[in-house]
């Protein structure tokens, strides 16, 4: 029963919130670097109702169950996502053996619901958007899980976040030291794939191929896969603050800590956003398994060496 | 006003459509993105893709080349959907009235919920314009 109110509560409603904040300050945070004014502070939301309330059309040719159910699927696999870290950064003694690997599993789903939509809705942009995506996620993977590893190390070859916590509470974060530092650039950048962000958003290129694999999908079905990214805006720089700067703490100061590395972050992440330009998908996964998986390894070599 | 409609006036996404037009109107078109404008504020995005807009801004003289194309994209759009006329050659095919090649005005072909005169009209008349659309909705409902 007690999971149930972390799912509802915790896994969908503040991570819904908190997820459409952060895409408002992501918007904001552009207007702003762009000299405008920006959009008023619920623009997120009203923009999901807007979207709910629209006719969803389906193309002829289109696969229709696929079409309809990839988004959510992408949903279910972030509120799930969500719930399990939410679960172990309340309570560290709720983790059980392996939920880091079913965390790093289930991240992978919405990029795989969005290649589903994408090629099940029978339109050459969408598909060729489907495909960068599925080659992004062969670049970025990689070096992600080498990052993961290092944390892995460091904590003593534990795979239990709680136990990661737990670690980083006695022993001061991982991102102090040389390795962690090292790892937590590097999946920086890989989170900045994941969001399909502007370096590397080529399977969404709004100038270029119109939106990609979100191309044919338009009322409820496009509503889903924004509620998906914003959420996925929160998720992913929460899992990174887990693994790497010690969770979100609810007690006295460390709460206004939690808040400023979280806003840190996605400050971070917008404002690589925003001064880059989109690298061919070539050069993207070129830079995924060159510079950052060298330095993946590096750091897995000096976190075996105890640095 | 139902919340879909009200939702609907706060965030319109524009697909800028145009149907044969000589390109002026589409550059004022896309004046009113740049920061000295900045129609965000008001949550206007402008769409790439058909399917993901709320308001069709039709600019041009409507030849037969274009005309099934414009019929098919206005079947594809979302609806509910407005439309609006931007430019003297949407509103009465302008200097183009007596051409062979543009047979029919594009209020008979489509319903047209604004129309913006001006050849071509300036931002400011755009974006006037497009706030009369949203209180002749607020005032319709």
């Amino acid at each position: 029963m007690i999971y149930i109110f972390y799912f509802i509560v915790y896994g969908f409603l503040l991570t819904a919130v908190i997820g459409l904040l952060a895409s408002w300050i992501d918007r904001k945070v552009t207007a702003r670097v762009q000299y405008r004014v920006g959009p008023p502070i619920l623009q997120p939301l009203i923009d999901i109702v807007k979207l709910l309330g629209k006719e969803t059309l389906i193309p002829v040719n289109a696969s229709k169950i696929t079409f309809l159910l990839a988004p959510v699927i992408g949903l279910a696999s972030v509120i799930l996502v969500s719930t399990l870290l939410w679960l172990n950064n309340i309570d560290t003694s709720n983790t059980v053996i392996g939920d880091l690997i079913a965390v790093l599993y289930l991240l992978v789903i919405p990029s795989l619901s969005i290649m589903m939509g994408g090629f099940a809705s029978a339109n050459p942009l969408a598909s060729i958007g489907a495909s960068r995506e599925m080659k992004l996620v062969l670049g970025y993977e990689l070096p992600f899980i080498l990052a993961v590893l290092v944390v892995v190390i460091k904590s003593g070859f534990s795979i239990k976040i709680g136990e990661i916590l737990n670690f980083q509470i006695q022993n001061g974060v991982i991102a102090g030291s040389i390795s962690g530092t090292l790892a937590l650039i590097v999946a920086i950048l890989c989170i900045q794939a994941k969001l399909a962000l502007v370096p590397f958003d080529a399977p969404e290129a709004e100038t270029e191929i119109v939106g990609g694999p979100l191309i044919e999908y338009s009322g409820a079905g496009l509503a889903i896969y924004k509620l998906m990214k914003n959420m996925l805006l929160f998720v992913l720089p929460f899992f990174l603050m887990i693994l790497f700067m010690g969770g979100f703490r609810f007690d006295g100061i460390h709460l206004l800590y939690g808040i400023l590395k979280y806003i840190g972050l996605v400050a971070l992440i917008t404002v690589i956003r925003n001064t880059n330009p989109r690298v061919r998908i070539d050069q993207a996964v070129r830079f995924f398994w060159g510079p950052m998986t060298a330095i993946a390894v590096v750091a897995v070599v000096l976190a075996l060496r105890g640095l | 006003m139902s919340l879909k409609l009200k939702a609907l006036l706060k965030s319109p996404w524009v697909f800028h459509l145009s149907t044969g037009s000589c390109n002026n109107c589409d550059i004022e078109v896309l004046d009113c993105l740049t920061p000295r404008f900045d129609i965000e504020r008001f949550g206007m995005l402008l769409a790439g893709s058909i399917k993901h807009a709320d308001v069709l801004l039709i600019t041009g003289s409507c030849n037969r080349q274009s005309v099934t194309r414009l019929k098919r994209l206005y079947e594809q759009v979302p609806k509910p959907c407005l439309v609006v006329a931007i430019g003297e050659c949407a509103l009465s095919r302008g200097l183009f009235i007596d051409s062979y090649n543009c047979p029919e005005p594009l209020d008979k072909i489509i319903p047209v919920d604004v129309y913006i005169p001006g050849c071509p009209p300036k931002p400011e008349a755009i974006i006037a314009g497009v706030v009369k659309l949203i209180e002749k909705v607020k005032g319709k409902k």
